[in-house]
């Protein structure tokens, strides 16, 4: 319907353009070799989930990842933080290859997943203990990092006693206590209501703005992937292969009022034509509205 | 329009009030209360029997003795018709339905009694015995039951290794095992423990290993990705989220190990609180085995209730309030002016707490 649009790629100004230039001579922070996923199936054939993946994460960058669902993208992600192992290929951190879960990779899932039996600090203190920092050093730091995201009053709450966004703030404070160098996102804010995931996704651009961490965030929805991003990696599905790279040709600091610039719509469009599925003839479903309402007029 | 229902007391999951609550729990028990009471006070309801109390010319009967009303009938017709004196008598129940002032009077006087014989348990003795053999027995099947389970429920490869054999070994019916441990134990209250751990440990394996399984594995892997070691996620993740399911566990097994107890004191030399029942009821003493039934069911349920009360106080973030050692923790390790704020009002306390936390 927007054909009226012009290709996104144009509509970058330079400093943009210029923006992306530098981000790219940046120092690779992670890396992706030619991974292959295959999950056996019942019947015995062996299903390829991901399919000859590589791409590179520069220092200091925000990329997505999106895809139609059962692309993959969760299980590339989970591959990343190492909780699930790759048929073959490699994932290289700071060029050492990547084999289980470490505090350098840290993660925030789609569910909740503080530890409901300690308060809030206690949360944000696990991470640290378990990297060996003392008790009190870790208290010092988590305490810290409550300041950091606004929530130093419940440092003594149990998770059960919060909202869902606030778990997430907490789980956020958790996951970059201990200095990781990436930060992995697998749909974090998907279970929240879509006025506290708006104002999750500004306070996330503003702590990321404020300190020395790359992120990799996995998302099935485009403005979220838009707004936040530098650059976007679109997946295919079945297999779930590279589909594009996408440059968001969006200045920062980005402001709610881009989503509704041209640049964000055509960037917007273009991702939605990628990743849309093609119509197939047999899953049209055709519609019979009959009009049970007695009264014509009303329509 | 439909109109609205009312049904009352009988809506589909739907709270009860308070005091509709506090006057069912009084009726779930005064109800059958009542009917025992009507079945024993209310004559010709139930009272099949005869006490006879006086005997007449009677060779049969003595004053005292129970006999069916029939037996009773006929006795007398032929008395009657031999010019004797006919015996006279009240309806009665049978001795193993004792009254209830009967039963709450040997609810006291069972503890006050001594044994008939020297050498015999008093009734507290008894009682005191009982609890020993289950606790033991628990005790040690908990030592080995809940690690072993918990290793189970954790690696694979412990599961594939203990967990078939016993699932085998569960459906022996612990009983069966009662002659080996005299054979192996002797007769004291060594086999009556190994009974009971037997019939504890079989179930309690399983069911620790399944609870542990049920672990939040989102839990465990975001524990991962924050660097924690196989130990830290086992001691810090898997046992702290599993503990409150696991005490519940406890409290189930617990009831369980009762039931054992009834086998395990008739193995060897009878004792506690089995043995009491069966003396008194060769006695005939029918008061006194209802008293040492309902003893039995007193401590079980004070015993469930002090657990379940203590399972909330330890697990405080299981329900929303603070557990008393938590608050007992504030106190003694808080601030100067928290400790002895246990004499504060609700109303002060919280007070206090939206100024410390300003």
């Amino acid at each position: 319907m927007n054909s009226t649009l012009p290709d996104y790629k144009q509509m970058m100004s330079p400093e943009v353009r210029d923006r992306l230039a530098r981000l790219v001579r940046r120092p690779v922070i992670m890396e992706t070799l030619n991974l292959f996923k295959e999950f056996p199936t019942s019947s015995g054939k062996k299903q390829i989930v991901l399919k000859d993946i590589s791409f590179q994460v520069h220092q200091r960058e925000f990329l997505s990842i999106i895809g139609p669902s059962g692309c993959g993208k969760s299980t590339l992600i989970r591959i990343l933080a190492g909780l699930e192992t790759a048929t073959s290929g490699e994932i290289l951190l700071d060029g050492k290859p990547v084999v289980a879960p470490g505090a350098e990779r840290g993660m925030v899932f789609q569910k909740y997943t503080l530890f409901p039996w300690l308060t809030v600090c206690r949360n944000v203190m696990f991470g640290l203990e378990s990297i060996g920092k003392d008790r009190d050093t870790a208290e010092n730091i988590a305490l810290q990092w409550l300041d950091i995201i606004g929530l130093a009053r419940y440092a003594d709450y149990y998770p059960g006693q919060l909202s869902g966004g606030m778990q997430q703030r907490v789980a956020i404070a958790r996951a970059l206590a201990p200095q990781p160098r990436v930060l992995l996102m697998d749909e974090p804010f998907g279970a929240l209501d879509a006025q506290t995931r708006t104002q999750m996704q500004n306070y996330l651009l503003e702590v990321w703005r404020n300190i020395d961490i790359t992120i990799i965030f996995v998302t099935h929805d485009l403005d979220e992937a838009v707004y936040l991003s530098d650059r976007i990696l679109a997946l295919k599905a079945n297999p779930g292969e590279i589909n594009e790279l996408i440059e968001v040709p969006l200045p920062r600091p980005r402001r709610s009022r881009m989503l509704l610039e041209p640049e964000f719509l055509a960037t917007r469009e273009h991702i939605d034509k990628l990743i849309r599925p093609p119509v197939k003839r047999e899953d049209e479903c055709e519609f019979k509205v009959v009009n049970m309402v007695g009264d014509k007029t009303f329509l | 329009m439909m109109k609205m229902q009312n049904v009352g007391c009988f809506a589909i999951r739907k709270k009860l009030t308070r005091r509709q609550e506090y006057i069912l729990l009084f009726l779930s028990f005064a109800l059958p209360l009542l009917l025992w009471c009507l079945v024993s006070y209310v004559p010709f309801l139930y009272h099949p029997l005869i006490r006879v109390t006086d005997a007449g010319d009677s060779f049969l009967c003595a004053p005292g003795d129970l006999i069916e009303r029939s037996a009773f009938e006929e006795e007398n017709r032929e008395l009657a018709s031999g010019g004797g004196k006919v015996m006279r008598g009240e309806r009665a129940n049978p001795a193993y339905l004792p009254a209830p002032h009967q039963v709450a009077r040997s609810l006291v006087t069972a503890f006050l009694t001594p044994p008939r014989r020297d050498g015999e348990a008093w009734f507290h003795e008894s009682i005191g015995h009982s609890i020993r053999i289950v606790f033991l027995g628990f005790l040690i099947s908990s030592l080995f039951g809940v690690p072993l389970g918990i290793l189970c429920g954790t690696f694979p490869f412990f599961e594939r290794l203990i967990e078939p054999f016993i699932e085998f070994f569960r459906y022996f019916p612990a009983p069966v095992f009662a002659t080996l441990c005299v054979a192996i134990l002797g007769i004291n209250d060594a086999p009556k423990i190994a009974i009971i751990f037997i019939g504890t440990f079989f179930q309690q394996l399983p069911m620790v290993a399944n609870t542990t399984r049920s672990a939040d594995g989102a839990l465990i892997e975001a524990a991962q990705t924050l660097g924690a070691s196989r130990r830290r996620i086992l001691m810090k993740v898997i046992i702290p989220s599993v503990l409150p399911r696991l005490y519940k566990d406890m409290r189930i097994l617990l009831g369980w190990a009762w039931t054992y107890l009834i086998v395990a004191e008739v193995v060897g030399t009878s004792s506690g609180i089995s043995w009491f029942i069966n003396q008194q009821a060769k006695y005939r003493d029918f008061s006194n085995v209802y008293a040492a039934i309902i003893i039995i069911c007193c401590i079980g349920l004070f015993c469930d209730m002090f657990l379940a009360w203590f399972g909330r106080q330890i697990f405080p973030w299981e329900s929303k309030h603070k557990g008393i050692f938590y608050r007992a923790a504030e106190e003694i390790f808080g601030p100067r002016d928290q400790v002895f704020s246990i004499v504060l009002s609700k109303e002060e306390r919280r007070k206090r707490d939206e100024q410390h936390s300003a």
